[in-house]
């Protein structure tokens, strides 16, 4: 049953999400695209185009659009595929929900604590990794191209992905400007 | 006015006007809660933000939680977290609902053709920026290779890895820490 999978695997995301959005992003790639087989690579990298352009928090975003997807790639319709949405965004903030309550009605006092301090320690280097993963997975031929393939796309392609790299990373040129140059490139260079 | 519904109005128009995600939530969400309404003081907000970070999920969902249940216990929590979430979810559903319509649309599909490298170079770039915050060095940068590795070639799972590294560090505080 589809809509029990949605509810499981975005509870566990919105437990296990450390890290923020993007740390989030590489969690639902794993279940969506590896675990479940709910969407192509290329369906998700378009869904987390569209969740960097449009308001609100990534991980929301995504979750949502993700539910969609993911029932009505199940050959389902419209107002099924809405109450999708519906069951990934909230399971995705149920746990955030139950935990933030819990921690400021119990917890604060246990946050800096040795143990705590201790467990976060350890996963902030393994977040960093999980990140590394995220764009590794999605480095694909879906995304790219291929040089046998298309030469000519993909390297428009590495050059839109250095070029996006180097512009957001060292000129710190808005995110958002970059996707929209770079639709507006693929419109030129790819059509 | 109902603070319940004044919490969440403002959460509404919080979730509705950020572009960019959580990070850069947290200036338009100080204005609101600390400068604006009063509802915290500057120095617990500050706590606010560290704690929100290091807990799992959705960081704007965390904070607006956390401010509700500041205010009016678990009910405060529900709107503020709601406020939150509902713009996110109405425009993104506008959006799937249309998007799978023109999908095959050469047009669009061109345009995605040039999107999909530049969204992979966006969510490579946050890799170095946490690797500066989280103080990766070359002495402790295996760990993160080695994640991603296990991830990227044998196809470990993400949520097996957070467990793994959240046990490592608890055991390194208890038994290696204190003889170093």
């Amino acid at each position: 049953m589809i809509f029990f999978q949605l509810f499981y695997t975005f509870f566990q995301i919105g437990l296990f999400g450390f890290g923020g959005g993007y740390g989030m992003l590489s969690l639902i790639q794993g279940e969506v695209v590896h675990h479940w087989s709910w969407m192509s690579t290329s369906e998700f990298t378009d869904i987390v185009a569209i969740s960097q352009m449009t308001p609100g928090p990534i991980g929301i975003n995504s979750a949502t659009y993700c539910g969609y997807t993911a029932v009505h790639n199940a050959g389902y319709g419209e107002a099924m595929s809405v109450m999708g949405s519906c069951v990934a965004t909230f399971a995705l903030v149920l746990p955030s929900l139950i935990l933030m309550i819990l921690i400021s009605k119990l917890f604060i006092k246990y946050m800096k604590t040795p143990v705590v301090q201790a467990i976060f320690t350890g996963l902030r280097p393994a977040v960093v990794g999980l990140l590394a993963a995220a764009t590794l997975l999605l480095c694909t031929k879906e995304n790219f191209s291929a040089p046998s393939e298309n030469a000519w796309q993909f390297w428009v392609s590495v050059f839109l992905f250095v070029a996006t790299f180097i512009g957001t990373l060292v000129f710190k040129i808005n995110p958002i400007k970059m996707i929209i140059m770079s639709g507006f490139a693929g419109l030129l260079l790819l059509y | 006015m109902n603070i319940y519904w004044q919490s969440f109005r403002t959460f509404f128009k919080i979730g509705m006007f950020t572009l960019g995600g959580g990070y850069a939530m947290i200036p338009i969400i100080e204005a609101e809660v600390v400068d604006k309404h009063k509802w915290v003081s500057k120095e617990v907000f500050l706590d606010l933000i560290a704690i929100a970070q290091s807990c799992p999920g959705v960081f704007a969902i965390n904070i607006s939680t956390f401010i509700g249940y500041k205010l009016r216990k678990t009910p405060g929590a529900i709107a503020c977290a709601l406020g939150t979430a509902l713009p996110s979810f109405i425009i993104i559903l506008l959006i799937a609902m249309f998007f799978h319509r023109f999908q095959d649309n050469p047009v669009v599909a061109s345009i995605f053709r040039g999107i999909r490298p530049a969204v992979v170079a966006l969510i490579a770039v946050p890799t170095f920026r946490l690797a500066q915050s989280a103080k990766i060095t070359w002495s402790n940068c295996w760990i993160p290779i080695a994640c991603a590795l296990a991830i990227w070639m044998f196809g470990v799972s993400p949520i097996l890895i957070i467990l793994i590294a959240g046990l490592c560090g608890w055991v390194y505080g208890a038994v290696i820490k204190p003889t170093e």
